[in-house]
């Protein structure tokens, strides 16, 4: 990340500052020319490669990339296709032929299968998906081609800005207090209990009945009051706008229970002060 | 004069202690509001609004959707208890539809919508308290917002009003100024000095008009400073905030090879 800029190439900027001249430098990202200056048009960092000028916004929506983990929301149901809500500029689209149906990975899609389209996918429904191409109007289409990827429960969401996900090697996390994370790139974290992975995939590879039932499984008492932990520690991380790493949530949730507090105390702003200060260098 | 309060007494004082072309305090706050992606608390004295923006986000009307740029969609509604008479106003209250409308053609030469084809901004403006100057902290706090949110913008749009009492001119009038005199609202950017909205609904001498125009133009650049101010405070509080974890995590970034215990897949 560093090695385009070092600390001396950041600056802050508004909307309106004229950065360099146009002629000796491209505009990028949030810039654009005017009267021969490169004048930055959002609130952020300006960085430098070589000539290219480009503005990095503090806080935006979600910018997606091909290969992005994300978490999303179905919000409509068309035909051969569910819309999905990913926190970007667009709703996502997810295509009939990306997704794994009951049967077999290789199966065709019937018609059958477009008339029961919801039975695998309801409006409001949550999946963990990939991107997987940009169509020409800049939405992004999603595939849930993996054992990994589908249909979301045993758990909550929480919302965060998509600036404060990093790349990571795995987006699934697993907690050691039986809590996983599913840490979308677009802000959406889906904190549920911990299903091992032989469960998930099933004798044969692929157990339909699994991956698009909507029932939860048993919970216990002690998983709950886990995820409600680990989900408050995100939003107290998130509204002090700390980037979310597994390191860092790991380090606050083992501090959360040294300090030996209840889980709705965890919201309290000064108890989040103090986490925030143990967790980081601030 | 209708009033029984003197608008500029002899001393050059105005009735809240002001002089003539002194502006009000003004308080920004740039904190996150709930869900939105972007939002603005801003008072000019006593005049507070608070303004949220959502998006770009998917339209949720066909009609509204253009294949070649973002509709900006803007809702005001003001507060029953924002005025000292207490005064409910319904949704579709002229006045207030007017208003938004005002702001959104403001805001379509400034916000680069071009950019976000096929998507909708949604603009939510509160008022909490008015005490004149409506409009101006409005579009002031629309700016900020939009801002916050990451909406790449020309320039900041700053509004002032500038009245006029007798021959003397007077800028970022009160609701009891605003009753007695005549005044123009105007909208500059103050990089380019351009003006995208002048506004008025009460009758100005043309000879005056000049002058006030000016005036207003030139209290922009000192809003400006003030409200780019704030902007750089939060911007950089948040970057603080985001680079206060980069050297632990990049080390335990390195670290994690040998601990794969939190891991599967």
């Amino acid at each position: 990340m560093d090695v385009d800029g070092g600390p001396a190439e950041r600056k802050v900027t508004c909307p309106g500052e004229v950065l360099t001249s146009a002629q000796d430098f491209m505009r990028g990202h949030g810039t654009y020319v005017d009267d021969e200056n490169v004048v930055a048009s959002v609130a952020g960092t300006m960085e430098r490669v070589n000539k290219l000028v480009t503005v990095k916004a503090v806080r935006t929506r979600y910018n997606a990339q091909v290969g992005d983990l994300v978490v999303g929301r179905i919000s409509e149901v068309q035909p051969k296709r569910w819309k999905v809500d990913a926190n970007a500029r667009q709703d996502a689209v997810l295509m009939l032929s990306s997704v794994n149906l009951p049967g077999g990975v290789q199966r065709r899609k019937l018609e059958s299968d477009e008339l029961q389209m919801r039975s695998f996918f309801e409006e409001g429904d949550l999946l963990v998906a990939e991107v997987q191409a940009f169509f020409g109007d800049g939405s992004m289409s999603l595939h849930t081609r993996s054992l990994s990827y589908g249909k979301l429960r045993n758990g909550q969401l929480v919302v965060v800005s998509p600036n404060l996900i990093r790349r990571l090697k795995s987006h699934f996390i697993t907690l050691p207090c039986g809590v996983d994370l599913i840490l979308g790139l677009n802000g959406y974290i889906w904190v549920s209990k911990h299903v091992r992975q032989s469960d998930r995939e099933g004798e044969e590879g692929f157990d339909a009945e699994a991956v698009y039932s909507n029932q939860n499984d048993v919970i216990d008492d002690a998983t709950r009051t886990a995820i409600s932990r680990v989900a408050n520690i995100i939003r107290i991380l998130a509204t002090r706008f700390i980037p979310l790493s597994d390191s860092i949530l790991l380090q606050a949730y083992e501090w959360t229970i040294e300090q030996d507090h209840q889980v709705p105390d965890l919201l309290q702003e000064d108890f989040g002060d103090a986490l925030v200060a143990s967790v980081t260098n601030l | 004069m209708s009033s029984r309060v003197e608008i500029l007494n002899e001393g050059g004082y105005r009735s809240d202690g002001r002089k003539q072309y002194e502006l009000r305090d003004m308080a920004v706050d740039l904190s996150q509001q709930g869900a939105a992606d972007g939002s603005a608390t801003l008072s000019h004295g006593l005049t507070q609004v608070q303004a949220s923006v959502f998006g770009p986000r998917e339209a949720k009307l066909r009609s509204q959707t253009f294949y070649d740029r973002a509709t900006i969609n803007v809702e005001l509604s003001i507060a029953s208890f924002s005025t000292g008479e207490r005064r409910k106003r319904s949704r579709n209250d002229k006045r207030t539809l007017e208003l938004a409308a005002a702001i959104k053609s403001t805001f379509e030469p400034v916000v680069q919508t071009n950019l976000y084809p096929r998507t909708q901004i949604d603009i939510y403006i509160q008022v909490i308290q008015q005490d004149g100057g409506l409009l101006q902290a409005c579009i002031n706090a629309t700016t900020l917002a939009l801002a916050c949110a990451g909406i790449p913008l020309l320039d900041f749009v700053c509004a002032v009003t500038g009245g006029v009492h007798s021959t003397s001119s007077m800028l970022d009038l009160t609701t009891l100024e605003e009753n007695d005199l005549p005044y123009v609202t105007v909208a500059t950017m103050p990089s380019s000095g351009k003006v995208t909205l002048a506004t008025m609904e009460t009758r100005l001498h043309v000879d005056r008009f000049e002058e006030i125009f000016r005036l207003a133009c030139d209290a922009g650049q000192v809003i400006h400073k003030e409200m780019r101010a704030a902007l750089r405070t939060r911007t950089a509080v948040l970057l603080a905030a985001v680079q206060s974890t980069t050297v632990p995590s990049g080390d335990a970034g390195g670290d994690k090879d040998d601990e794969p215990m939190y891991e599967y897949r």
